[in-house]
């Protein structure tokens, strides 16, 4: 009696744990909510766009990184991306649908707002001088990546200063914050989005990279809420929230 | 009777089944890594810059940090465990916390101790040495989170050496370093080198401190994990390749540990 007891128990504890993972498998879901991947440069525009738009949770992350779960399987139901490349190739595998461009954005050059060792893109080269990039594979990297091909002999100098790529713009914030990093590549609205703890220095025109945003809706999910989404980004409170972050409107 | 016996093999079902839940959910992501690879691909893999360099990174950088863990970590370790003395068991406490630090909490750590706005920034940077996005950092976040692991391992080790052979030891007119050295150190010497291969394994997996305080740059600061995680987004079978050596590395440092505790 006693160990049928016993077996009762155990019975009861890995019930209890596959009801229990099941219970955090949907609750991962959120329930009803909608599921956005998104540029990690894009968080305090969609936080304040999800919260008028309602059930809403965010992923936050390197367009890359968000891309290649999707690839890998991952199934959220927006694919937001700081790049126009990503979503197409998504596009082109039959994992979302057309992707929309929905904003614009300017990449700076970032510095600390106190104590800054460098006030122009020209002294960027001198050395000793530590640089904090984007990954090549990071949109944010990328278009540093063309910055630097466009400002000729300089842009080596600057390559030799680089220490670190990072795997998103929240690595480069957070090593120019703490004093890490003395100077970055950040987009206008990563500097606007830190409240006055970093400077931003613009570009030459002639350097600056086009830097647009395209939304995706991906495939096999709640695909219509999705589209409602993506159309509050291109008028609504979306493009509101955007514009308020300091985003430029859609191409 | 019957009942009783009926009950206790369902009982002895509820385990397996216990057991089983837990054998499956460990090994599948692990078999998953290397039956994804496979043999070719693996080897292939050693072909790209990326992987050699994030390699050589790791191996470089945990050497140095094995090294200054085993220097200063032995003699820390020989005191805690052979004299008694106010505040012991509270070290010994202290010591043990990063084993359970949340990696994030390590490097959160690091940068306000040691970045150019931490504690000893202003007096490192008086002597021109800035820490952050360097080879020297990633030495530092490896050496925070694995050396608990070593000087845990080498107090038990040397606390489990008979206190009788040291004494033997110094009435023959030993001496204190020679005690240490010749007696201590060789009796201890399975359990230190355990220790070593377990701070070491830690070593080479940290990857949370090493991004938020030594960034990521491939071939000095971009070690095997922060590869794996940079590859992720452009190359998955490249990410899963470097993987799939860390994962033969563990299985190597845990089954020699396995047989320097059997042996």
């Amino acid at each position: 009696m006693k160990a049928g007891g016993l077996a009762q128990g155990v019975f009861g504890l890995v019930a209890l744990l596959v009801v229990a993972v099941a219970w955090g498998v949907a609750g991962c879901g959120e329930g009803n909510s909608l599921r956005v991947s998104a540029a990690a440069s894009l968080r305090s525009a969609f936080t304040r766009y999800g919260a008028m738009f309602g059930h809403t949770v965010f992923s936050f992350g390197g367009s890359d990184q968000l891309a290649a779960q999707i690839r890998a399987g991952a199934r959220p139901q927006v694919f937001a991306s700081a790049n126009r490349e990503l979503p197409d190739q998504l596009f082109a595998a039959g994992l979302v649908e057309r992707p929309v461009p929905f904003a614009t954005n300017r990449l700076v050059l970032a510095v600390p707002a106190h104590g800054a060792r460098v006030s122009s893109l020209a002294q960027l080269g001198r050395p000793g001088l530590r640089i904090a990039i984007g990954a090549p594979s990071v949109p944010v990297g990328a278009y540093t990546a063309k910055v630097l091909a466009r400002v000729g002999a300089e842009g080596q100098k600057i390559r030799a200063n680089v220490r670190s790529q990072e795997p998103s713009v929240d690595g480069i914030v957070g090593k120019l914050t703490t004093g890490g990093a003395d100077a970055g590549f950040l987009y206008i609205t990563d500097v606007t989005a830190v409240h006055g703890a970093l400077r931003a220095i613009e570009l030459p025109r002639t350097a600056r990279p086009a830097v647009v945003y395209a939304a995706a809706v991906v495939r096999g999910g709640e695909e219509a809420r999705a589209r409602q989404f993506i159309a509050g980004l291109l008028g609504g409170p979306g493009a509101a929230a955007l514009a308020a972050a300091g985003f430029g409107p859609a191409p | 009777m019957t009942a009783q016996r009926a009950s206790g093999g369902l009982f002895t079902a509820g385990l397996a089944l216990a057991l089983a839940l837990v054998v499956g959910f460990l090994a599948l992501p692990m078999a998953g890594v290397l039956v994804h690879v496979g043999p070719g691909r693996l080897t292939g893999s050693f072909g790209h810059q990326v992987t050699l360099d994030a390699l050589r990174v790791s191996l470089e950088t945990t050497a140095i940090a094995l090294a200054l863990i085993v220097v200063i970590g032995t003699p820390a370790a020989y005191l805690l465990a052979t004299r008694s003395f106010p505040g012991r068991s509270l070290i010994i406490g202290l010591i043990a916390l990063p084993v359970v630090l949340p990696p994030a909490v390590a490097g959160l750590g690091l940068l306000v101790a040691f970045g150019p706005s931490g504690i000893l920034g202003p007096a490192l940077h008086s002597v021109g040495v800035e820490l952050p996005l360097t080879m020297a950092a990633v030495v530092l976040a490896q050496a925070f989170v694995a050396s608990p692991f070593y000087v845990g391992m080498a107090y038990a080790a040397f606390a489990a050496v008979d206190p009788t052979l040291l004494e033997a030891a110094r009435t023959l007119g030993v001496g204190p370093v020679g005690v240490f050295w010749r007696v201590a150190v060789p009796l201890a010497r399975r359990g230190l080198t355990a220790g070593g291969a377990l701070a070491w394994a830690r070593a080479v997996g940290e990857f949370g401190a090493t991004l938020m305080f030594a960034g990521s740059f491939q071939g000095v600061t971009q070690t095997a994990p922060l590869a794996i995680y940079a590859q992720f987004g452009t190359d998955l079978p490249g990410a899963l390749a470097l993987g799939a050596v860390l994962l033969v590395v563990s299985v190597v440092v845990l089954a020699g540990t396995r047989v320097l505790r059997a042996w």
